[in-house]
């Protein structure tokens, strides 16, 4: 253990900076783009619509979360968009169709979630499935069984009281936004100041490494996939509260917005690097520029050419400043 | 697959040859296959009417052609799963170009130059900048899907010309898309097993240190593989959109699972350098029929999807159970 500290101190030294440098960097971007946006329209600067923005961010703010802690291991999971339609429909059918009370249907989602994300993360510790693989086929699998047991039927009138969490505020602000908040704080916490956060960063270096020194490594990888999924079915939960209904072709596409976010906010798709303010960053982002591009008249599927975009080139730009770097060495 | 597995055995002895060819991933699906149309087949008659199996055979056959492309992209080590998305663009492209009096073989061909240029910005990308291809093709998908919806916003492309319809044209009595799905399967089949080009492709799957210190470039392997999988994804498109008087401009739901399934359930292995492309054709036809059949045994539709996705799933936990324990025994 003494070892690694040592070794990760000493790397530290190298990227701590440089990491410091990419999130001064985005925020910079952040604020230039804050800058534009309110000179092109009047109607982005205000109060209204920066909290309704915050509002449409918390669902793919809090799979991020978790998404960041997976991809500092060098892992990835594309089935987060799939498991919060899996836990919309069985919010929504084992309310309406079974009967259960609303309280405890929301619990059953969040539920049916953190088993999601366990099962995707016992295959990839236990069976050794790579992540990509399998978060692929539960992609396909988990939106399978939600088109399966809703039988594309959406389920509506829901009572007032569960609306407080999706369309409601507490002291002014939209009460996703709090969660979201207590989230980003406890994740960073983990993330940054724990050993099962340094953990992560040395299973992303070198995952045979960490094994040798004691981590251990299966634990804290199912761990992440499993909080993975509990968020997903969170997130689900809020988002059938936004929008009063459920569908079960909600979150599709969800895992593009997530990731983007992650890798713009500084997070190496090859692991090892990353930070929880980078990922929020990285939400908020994406989160202004739907938003700008909305205002400025472009519709919701030239979004997401963007978005497509922005994935590629913030990873074309961070492979370009690592390379550099590692030239520099 | 038996002429494949065949050569293999030839100095074998005649015990591990049989021992091979029933084993083996090709057979597993081709009995899986007359299962499904003999059982289904027996429960209702109509499942093996010739009109039915021929929208099985027929309107899947572009499946089992873009699954030869991904079938050699999976086993170099990467993935594509902006797939579907390119076919609906390229369906889209060559319709309007028919449509607005390009001469035919141009509608034809067009898909496939831009088929390869668009994969092989994308393998240029995986092989030389050294981007992972699952979050390259994950931004190709929404650039591809986007720009097509916000382009055409969906609509139906109909008045196609006469001579358009490849895929309705029936040479020696047999349906093209037919000719297409045989022959490209045999061709790559012979290619990746024959030749070292082909043969590369497995080395650098399964082991790229291994094949760089044997003198194969693994950059430029590759690079070549995403410029043959855009050539065939240009010919799936031309099928896909040729075979129905109507294309609709936008992407067919799903489709990059379908295909992926196709090679995974193939017996392409998931971890790169084993698999072949009769596998995948074999198991294109596999879905299609089980898709078919779900309707035929009044099951809904609406879970042929979770089907899929347990079909990867189980596929996938028998590959790696077969590779720990051949590991094992060596």
């Amino acid at each position: 253990m003494a070892t690694l500290d040592a070794a990760a101190k000493k790397q530290g030294k190298g990227w701590q900076p440089a990491l410091l440098r990419h999130e001064v960097l985005l925020a910079v971007i952040l604020v230039i783009a804050l800058i534009f946006l309110a000179a092109q329209t009047d109607k982005f600067l205000t109060t209204g619509n920066l909290l309704n923005q915050g509002r449409l961010m918390a669902e793919v703010g809090l799979v991020a979360l978790p998404m960041t802690l997976i991809i500092v291991t060098g892992g990835i999971d594309l089935s987060v968009g799939s498991i919060l339609g899996l836990c919309a429909i069985v919010l929504g059918y084992s309310w309406k169709n079974l009967g259960v009370p609303l309280p405890l249907a929301m619990v059953m989602a969040l539920g049916v979630g953190t088993l999601a994300g366990f099962a995707n993360g016992w295959f990839i510790t236990r069976v050794r499935v790579p992540p990509l693989i399998m978060t692929l086929a539960t992609l396909a699998f988990y939106r399978g069984l939600a088109e399966g047991i809703s039988q594309a039927r959406s389920v509506r009138g829901y009572p007032d009281w569960f609306f407080q969490l999706g369309q409601g505020d507490v002291w002014g602000v939209p009460t996703q936004l709090w969660i979201l908040a207590v989230a980003v704080v406890i994740t960073a916490v983990i993330l940054a100041r724990t050993p099962f956060g340094r953990g992560l960063y040395a299973i992303g270096h070198n995952e045979v490494g960490a094994r040798f020194s004691g981590i251990p490594v299966d634990r804290y990888k199912l761990i992440i996939y499993t909080f993975s999924g509990a968020m997903a079915g969170l997130a689900g939960v809020i988002f059938v509260s936004r929008v009063s209904t459920t569908r079960s072709d909600m979150g599709t596409g969800l895992e593009l917005d997530v990731i983007a976010a992650v890798v713009l906010g500084g997070t190496s798709i090859f692991g090892g690097t990353g930070t929880m303010l980078g990922t929020v960053l990285g939400f908020i982002m994406i989160q202004l520029l739907k938003n700008g591009l909305a205002l400025t008249g472009v519709k919701g599927d030239a979004t997401i050419v963007v978005i497509g975009i922005v994935l590629i080139l913030s990873i074309l730009l961070t492979n370009f400043i690592q390379r550099r770097r590692s030239g520099n060495e | 697959m038996s002429t494949a597995s065949l050569a293999r055995g030839s100095s074998n002895a005649l015990g591990a040859q049989l021992k091979r060819l029933v084993g083996g991933q090709e057979m597993i699906l081709l009995l899986c296959i007359l299962a499904i149309f003999l059982i289904v087949g027996s429960l209702n008659p109509r499942f093996i009417a010739e009109r039915n199996l021929s929208s099985i055979f027929l309107g899947n056959a572009y499946v089992a052609v873009a699954a030869i492309g991904m079938s050699m992209v999976i086993i170099s080590g990467n993935i594509d799963i902006s797939v579907g998305s390119l076919i609906g663009v390229l369906a889209t492209i060559s319709g309007t170009l028919a449509v607005n009096g390009y001469p035919i073989i141009v509608a034809w061909l067009a898909p496939l130059l831009i088929g390869v240029l668009v994969t092989g910005f994308m393998g240029y990308l995986v092989a030389y900048l050294r981007m992972p291809s699952i979050v390259v093709s994950l931004g190709m998908l929404s650039i591809l899907k986007g720009g097509l919806i916000s382009v055409t916003s969906g609509a139906w492309i109909s008045n196609l010309p006469a001579g358009y319809a490849l895929a309705q044209l029936r040479p020696m009595g047999v349906p093209m898309p037919i000719w297409f799905m045989v022959g490209l399967t045999i061709l790559a089949a012979w290619w990746m097993r024959y030749t070292a080009a082909g043969r590369s492709i497995y080395a650098v799957g399964g082991n790229a240190e291994a094949a760089l210190l044997s003198g194969i470039s693994p950059r430029r392997t590759v690079m070549m593989v995403f410029l043959i999988h855009g050539l065939f994804v240009g010919i799936a498109s031309v099928l896909f959109a040729t075979q129905l008087a109507v294309i609709q401009s936008t992407v067919p739901p799903n489709l990059e699972l379908t295909i992926i399934t196709a090679s995974v359930v193939g017996g392409v292995s998931i971890l790169g350098g084993a698999g072949t492309v009769i596998g995948s054709t074999l198991a294109a036809v596999l879905l299609a029929a089980i898709g078919s059949s779900l309707i035929f045994i009044n099951l809904s539709p609406y879970w042929l999807r979770a089907v899929q996705g347990a079909l990867i799933l189980v596929t996938v936990l028998a590959d790696l159970l077969r590779r720990r324990r051949q590991a094992r025994r060596r």
